[in-house]
C-alpha cells in the first residue's frame, strides 16, 4: 500500500457564471485504494478530480485532506500528486525521457538518479527504445504510457487519471485497460480514476462512485453496484437492465403480464423491478409465468440478445446462450430467478 | 441562375475555365511586372554599372564608412528586436492572463499606433524627447537639466520601439491565446512553480511567434526611413545613407547597389524566419 | 500577497508602455489646438493652426485621398480576380506568384522607389504626375488585398461553391460575378480598409517619388516637422489622425465581428 488517504469534506463547486458543477461531496479514499468516478459527461466527476488535485478550489467550507492534513489551501505544485490528463499534455518541446524526468528535475534530483528512475519507468510501462523520440512521433498508446510514467516518476501521494483511455480507439483501449489494471495493482498508490465507460470502471475500481448532475448516486464495490443498484439511474447506467413497473406484496411481484415470486425484503407498494438480461432464462411458454413473442435476435458475441414483447407492458431484453435456436416470431417463456430481481420503491428515480 | 434547354454548342462555355483564369491573373501580371519586377531588375543592373562595376556590391563590406553604417543599422535593428520582444511579451502575457476593467481600452491604446507612418513616429519622439519635449521638461523640473535626446541614436532607438511594439504585441497576444492551458496544468502537477512553468512550457511554446514577429521587427527596423528622416541630422543608418548617396551625392549606382543589398538582407531574414517559424503574424503594413 | 504585487507591477509596466505610445499622440493633438505650446493650455485653445495647415497644404489632403481611392480601385479590379485565379489554380506557380507580389513588403520602400525612378524617370509626364505615386502605392498595397481575399476563399471553400455553380450551367464569368465575389465580401472589405489606410500613411515610397506638385499628406507632414513651428506641425498631425483613426476603428470592429462570428470565447 502506498500513497495517502484522501478525505473530501463538503466539497462543492459553483462557477463564477453561476453554474453548479458539484453539490457538497463527502468522500473517503482509503490508502492504496483505486476509486473510480463514473458518470455521464457533465456529472461533475472531472471537477471533483481537479479539486483533489488542487487545480480547482472547492466552495467556501469545503476541505480536502491528505492523511488527515488539510491541503485545501495548498496549490497543486506542492501537493505531490501524479496526474494523467485526457489529452496526455506531454511537453512538445521535450523528448520522452525529459518528459518523464521533468518532475524530478523540478525537485532537484541529480542527473544520475533521474536517469536510473527514467529507465525503471520506461521498462515498467513498456516503452523501451522510445526515450529519445519527440512527442509528435508517438502513437496514442505510446503517449498514454509516457504520460503515466511521467506521473508516477515522482512517487506521488495520489495518482489522478482523467479519462486516460478515452482518446484511444476501442481495441487499443481494451488492451491498455488490462495493462493499466496490472500497473495500478503493482504500484499500489492511492488512485482516483475518472471515466464515463462503465466497463472500465467495473474492471479497474476497488470501489466505484457513480455520479449524476453534480451529486453521488451510489458508492460501492463494482459487484454491489451491479447487482444492487440504488436507483433507476444507476441500474440503467451500469450494464443493460430491464426496468419493469409493478406492485409488490407478500413476496409476490405483480407485473402487467403476470405474477413473479421475489426473494427480496422490500416494503409493499408500487415498485420498479430491475432484472438483468442474463438473469432471465428461456423456457417453453407453458412452463413460465411470463411469456411473450421474440421481436428480434442480436448476436452480441458471447450470447444472443433477444427483445421480447407481450410479456409485460414494454419490451424485455433477454440474454440467451448461443446454443439455443431462436428466431424472430417464436413464442417463448421467461424464467426469472426470484433472487435476481431487485426492487426499489417507485417514487425514487 | 436559369439554364435553358441544351445550349447551342458554340455558346456553351465560350470562355473555357482555363482561359478565364488566365484572364483573371493577367492584369496582376502586367502591373507587377511593369512596376515591380522590371524596375527591381533594372535596379540590380544599375547597381553594377557604376565606376566600380559589379564590385560596388562588395563595397558595403569593404568600404569603412559603409561598413560602419551597416554595423550601426544591424545593431540598432537587433537591439530594437530584442527590446521589443521583451517588452511586448511581458505586456502580452499580462493582458491575456488577467481580466480587469479597462482591459479592452488598454489593448486599443497599445495597438493604436499600428498605422502611423515613420514620419509621424519621428514627430512623436520629438514631442517626447526633443527640445520642447515632455521628458526634457520633467528632467528640468526634477534635476534642473533638460534631457534632449530625440536627435541621437537613443531617439532613433525609441522611435523604432514605438512602431515595433504595437505589431509585436498583437502577434504575441494571438499566440498566447492559442496556448493550451493544459500543458501548464501538467507542469504545475509535476511541481513546477510559476517561473518554471514560464521557462519550460510557455516561452518554448511561444518560440514560433517570437521568430516570426522578431523577424518582421528586424526587417522593418533595417529598412525604416521616415523615422530617421524626421529625426535627421547625424544618424548613420543604411536607409539614410542610400538617400544621401542618391539625392546629395548623385551616386546612383552606389545607391542602387546599397538598396539591393538592403532588400536582400531584409528578404533573407524574413524568409529564414518563415521557414523556421511558419506563418503566425498579424498582417498589418 | 505576492500574487497581487506581481499583478500591480505588471499593470504598471503595461501602463507605462501604453503611456509611451499614447502620451505624445495626445500631446500632438493638444498642441495642434493650443495657442502657444510652450506656455501650454493656459495660453488658450484655437483653431488658427488648423486653418494655417489648410492654407499651406491644401492640395496634400485631397491628393492623399485621391491616391488612396485610386489605389483601392486598382487593387480591387486587379487583385480580386487575381486572388481567384491564384486560389483556383493552386500549385507551385501560384505560390511563386504569391511570393513575388509579397516581396514589396520585405523590400524597403526606398529601394522600390529608387527602382521606379530609374525605370520611369525618363517618362517625364508620367513621372511628374500623381499616377507615378499611385503606381508605387499599388505595388505596395496589392499583396494585402490579394492575401485578404485568398484567406476568405480558403476559409469558405470557394472551390466547392464554384463547382456547384458550374454544375448548374453558369459560365466562368457569371460564376465569378454572382457567386465568387459576393462570398468574398469579408476579405474584400478587410483588404479595402487595409489598402486605404496604408496608402494614406505611406511615406517611404512617396517621399522619393514626389515632386513639389505631387505632395501627399505624409510628405507634407515631413515638411512641416522640419520647417514649421510645433503648433502647425501638430495641427497637421491632428488632421492626419482625424483621417486615419476612423479607418483604424472600422478595421478593428470589422475584425472583431469576423472573429465573433466564428466562436464565442
Amino acid at each position: 500500500m502506498n500513497g495517502v488517504a484522501v478525505q473530501l469534506q463538503g466539497c462543492a463547486k459553483t462557477y463564477p457564471n453561476g453554474t453548479r458543477a458539484l453539490d457538497p461531496v463527502i468522500l473517503d479514499v482509503a490508502r492504496g485504494e483505486t476509486l473510480v468516478f463514473l458518470g455521464p459527461s457533465g456529472c461533475g466527476k472531472t471537477t471533483l478530480l481537479r479539486i483533489i488535485a488542487g487545480l480547482e478550489q472547492p466552495d467556501a467550507g469545503g476541505r480536502v485532506l491528505f492523511n488527515g492534513a488539510d491541503v485545501t489551501a495548498v496549490p497543486i505544485e506542492r501537493r505531490n500528486v501524479g496526474m494523467v490528463f485526457q489529452s496526455y499534455a506531454l511537453f512538445p518541446n521535450m523528448n520522452v525521457a525529459d518528459n518523464i524526468g521533468y518532475g524530478m528535475k523540478i525537485r532537484g534530483v541529480d542527473r544520475a538518479e533521474r536517469r536510473a528512475r527514467i529507465a525503471e519507468l520506461v521498462a515498467l510501462t513498456g516503452i523501451e527504445g522510445l526515450e529519445n523520440r519527440r512527442i509528435d512521433q508517438l502513437s496514442g498508446g505510446q503517449r498514454q504510457r509516457v504520460a503515466l510514467a511521467r506521473a508516477v516518476a515522482v512517487r506521488p501521494s495520489v495518482l489522478l487519471l482523467d479519462e486516460p483511455l478515452t482518446a484511444l480507439d476501442a481495441g487499443l483501449r481494451e488492451r491498455l485497460r488490462g495493462e493499466l489494471d496490472r500497473l495500478l495493482r503493482m504500484l499500489g498508490i492511492t488512485t482516483v480514476y475518472v471515466t464515463h465507460d462503465q466497463a472500465e470502471a467495473m474492471a479497474l475500481g476497488d470501489r466505484v462512485v457513480v455520479m449524476r448532475n453534480g451529486a453521488i448516486a451510489q458508492i460501492g464495490r463494482p459487484r454491489d453496484i451491479y447487482f444492487a443498484p440504488a436507483s433507476r439511474f444507476v441500474a440503467e447506467f451500469i450494464g443493460a437492465a430491464n426496468i419493469l413497473e409493478g406492485d409488490y406484496a407478500d413476496g409476490v411481484l405483480n407485473l402487467s403480464g403476470g405474477k413473479l415470486p421475489v426473494d427480496c425484503g422490500a416494503p409493499a407498494g408500487a415498485v420498479i423491478a430491475i432484472i438483468r438480461p442474463e438473469s432471465i432464462g428461456v423456457v417453453a411458454p407453458d412452463q413460465a409465468a411470463l411469456c411473450g413473442r421474440v421481436d428480434s435476435v442480436s448476436f452480441i458475441g458471447a450470447r444472443q440478445r433477444l427483445s421480447v414483447s407481450g410479456a409485460v407492458d414494454k419490451a424485455v431484453l433477454v440474454d440467451a446462450p448461443n446454443a439455443i435456436e431462436i428466431k424472430a416470431g417464436d413464442r417463448i417463456g421467461l424464467r426469472i430467478d426470484p433472487g435476481a430481481v431487485r426492487l426499489l420503491p417507485r417514487d425514487r428515480s | 441562375m436559369h439554364h435553358g434547354a441544351p445550349a447551342k454548342p458554340e455558346r456553351a462555355n465560350d470562355m473555357s475555365l482555363r482561359t478565364f483564369i488566365y484572364l483573371c491573373a493577367l492584369p496582376l501580371a502586367i502591373v507587377v511586372t511593369a512596376f515591380f519586377v522590371l524596375p527591381m531588375t533594372r535596379l540590380m543592373v544599375v547597381g553594377g554599372t557604376g565606376d566600380l562595376g559589379v564590385g560596388a556590391y562588395a563595397q558595403i563590406l569593404l568600404d569603412a564608412r559603409y561598413r560602419a553604417t551597416l554595423i550601426n543599422t544591424v545593431s540598432l535593428a537587433a537591439a530594437t528586436t530584442a527590446a521589443t520582444l521583451a517588452i511586448a511579451t511581458i505586456a502580452a502575457l499580462f493582458l491575456q492572463r488577467h481580466s480587469f476593467a479597462g482591459r479592452a481600452v488598454l489593448i486599443a491604446l497599445l495597438t493604436f499606433p499600428l498605422a502611423f507612418p515613420g514620419v509621424v513616429v519621428g514627430f512623436m519622439i520629438i514631442l517626447l524627447a526633443g527640445r520642447q519635449g515632455l521628458i526634457g521638461d520633467i528632467t528640468a523640473a526634477l534635476f534642473g537639466e533638460k534631457w534632449v535626446f530625440a536627435y541621437s541614436i537613443g531617439g532613433l532607438f525609441l522611435g523604432y520601439l514605438y512602431f515595433s511594439i504595437p505589431r509585436v504585441i498583437l502577434t504575441i497576444m494571438a499566440a498566447i491565446e492559442k496556448l493550451d492551458p493544459i500543458l501548464e496544468e501538467a507542469a504545475r502537477a509535476l511541481g513546477a512553480g510559476p517561473w518554471a512553468v514560464h521557462r519550460d512550457v510557455i516561452l518554448p511554446a511561444l518560440k514560433p511567434a517570437f521568430i516570426a514577429s522578431g523577424a518582421i521587427a528586424f526587417a522593418t527596423a533595417m529598412g525604416a526611413f521616415g523615422t530617421a528622416f524626421t529625426l535627421a541630422t547625424n544618424i548613420d543608418v543604411l536607409p539614410m545613407l542610400i538617400y544621401s548617396e542618391f539625392t546629395l551625392s548623385a551616386n546612383i549606382a552606389m545607391a542602387a547597389a546599397l538598396s539591393v543589398g538592403l532588400g536582400v538582407v531584409a528578404w533573407a531574414v524574413l524568409a529564414l524566419a518563415r521557414s523556421v517559424g511558419g506563418g503566425t503574424v498579424a498582417a498589418a503594413g | 500577497m505576492r500574487g497581487r504585487m506581481l499583478f500591480a507591477v505588471q499593470l504598471l509596466f503595461t501602463l507605462l508602455v501604453a503611456a509611451f505610445l499614447i502620451v505624445p499622440a495626445l500631446l500632438s493633438m493638444l498642441a495642434g489646438v493650443t495657442v502657444n505650446y510652450f506656455r501650454g493650455i493656459r495660453s488658450g485653445l484655437t483653431l488658427q493652426w488648423v486653418a494655417q495647415v489648410f492654407e499651406l497644404y491644401p492640395d496634400t489632403i485631397g491628393r492623399s485621398f485621391l491616391i488612396a481611392a485610386a489605389a483601392l480601385v486598382v487593387t480591387l479590379l486587379v487583385g480580386v480576380p487575381a486572388a481567384y485565379a491564384l486560389h483556383v489554380r493552386g500549385g507551385r506557380l501560384a505560390r511563386a506568384i504569391e511570393e513575388i507580389i509579397t516581396l514589396p513588403l520585405a523590400i524597403p520602400g526606398l529601394a522600390i522607389a529608387l527602382a521606379l525612378l530609374l525605370t520611369y524617370g525618363g517618362f517625364g509626364d508620367f513621372r511628374r504626375s500623381w499616377l507615378f505615386i499611385l503606381a508605387g502605392h499599388v505595388v505596395f498595397t496589392m499583396p494585402f488585398m490579394v492575401r485578404s481575399v485568398m484567406a476568405v476563399f480558403a476559409a469558405i471553400d470557394v472551390k466547392t461553391l464554384d463547382e456547384g455553380a458550374a454544375s448548374l450551367g453558369a459560365s466562368p464569368l457569371t460564376r465569378f460575378l454572382n457567386v465568387i465575389v459576393p462570398n468574398a465580401k469579408p476579405g474584400i472589405i478587410a483588404g479595402s480598409l487595409m489598402v486605404v489606410t496604408l496608402s494614406l500613411g505611406e511615406f517611404n515610397l512617396t517621399w522619393m517619388l514626389h515632386t513639389p506638385l505631387t505632395k501627399t499628406l505624409p510628405v507634407g507632414l515631413a515638411d512641416s516637422y522640419a520647417s514649421m513651428r510645433l503648433e502647425v506641425a501638430s495641427a497637421y498631425t491632428l488632421v492626419f489622425f482625424v483621417m486615419i483613426i476612423p479607418l483604424l476603428v472600422a478595421m478593428q470592429l470589422f475584425a472583431d465581428r469576423g472573429a465573433g462570428r466564428g466562436a464565442r470565447r
